[in-house]
């Protein structure tokens, strides 16, 4: 698994790329509780995520509960089928907010 | 390609109980469950729960402590069934059942992931020599 943090505008973007399974999940999990740890509107891109497996999906559970206690927007962004898949059968899929794309910035946040 | 019999074992893996295995399980058993005609729906969900049994063993049966794990692909017929066999103390499996997903919180939906993509899931009597047996079963479609 790979992952990138981005500032973009008021927002963070972490991509997760590849594989997100029991052998890496710590490292997912500690780069989204540290982009959540902030004040800026975290939205996590999913695109290449190719692999998540239940401990991949606790990390961003996790995550979720820690943004949603700060009152920090946490969102996913371009959900890969596979990793869409599982949120469906975990029927998280109607926890998250999911974007399709990139949202456009708010006027005047950035 | 030579015919397949009515019942044949597929695959036969034995591998240390650790994370950082799971990578190469998984291709594996894409690769054999993919070659038996699984849609890409179906394969991908069978990858996960076998992923999702080795995690339970790995977690819950060890607990951190050294031990091997032996996979088993078997064709019956139309169902391809999945044998996942531990050394670790015998496991209650009372104690392993899924949880209430309207209670949303991080971890825990494992085995509730297993028995959603599997036709039918669950601990069996381990041969002799102890340790815990888990068996799956997927109608290949």
């Amino acid at each position: 698994m790979r992952h990138a943090v981005s500032e973009e505008g008021a927002r963070l973007v972490v991509r997760l790329e590849g594989e997100v399974d029991l052998e890496n999940s710590p490292k997912a999990r500690e780069v989204l509780l540290e982009a959540v740890g902030g004040d800026r509107a975290v939205l996590v891109d999913l695109s290449a995520v190719t692999y998540i497996d239940s401990s991949g999906v606790a990390s961003l559970v996790e995550a979720f509960q820690v943004a949603k206690r700060r009152s920090i927007t946490f969102a996913l962004v371009s959900v890969n089928p596979a990793a869409l898949r599982v949120l469906q059968l975990a029927r998280l899929d109607k926890v998250f907010t999911i974007h399709e794309s990139l949202p456009e910035e708010p006027d005047g946040d950035s | 390609m030579e015919a397949r019999d009515k019942d044949e074992k597929l695959l036969s893996l034995r591998f240390p109980a650790r994370p950082d295995q799971l990578q190469r399980v998984r291709k594996a058993v894409r690769k054999h469950v993919k070659a038996c005609g699984c849609s890409a729906e179906s394969t991908g969900d069978i990858v996960l729960a076998v992923d999702e049994v080795c995690q339970n063993i790995i977690r819950h049966a060890y607990r951190g402590e050294e031990g091997a794990i032996e996979l088993e692909i078997e064709q019956r017929g139309e169902d391809l069934v999945f044998s996942l066999r531990d050394f670790a103390p015998e496991t209650d499996p009372r104690k392993v059942k899924p949880r209430d997903l309207d209670d949303v919180r991080p971890g825990g939906i494992g085995t509730h992931l297993i028995r959603k993509v599997m036709d039918d899931a669950g601990f069996v009597p381990p041969p002799s020599g102890g340790g815990n047996l888990f068996r799956m079963v997927k109608r290949i479609g």
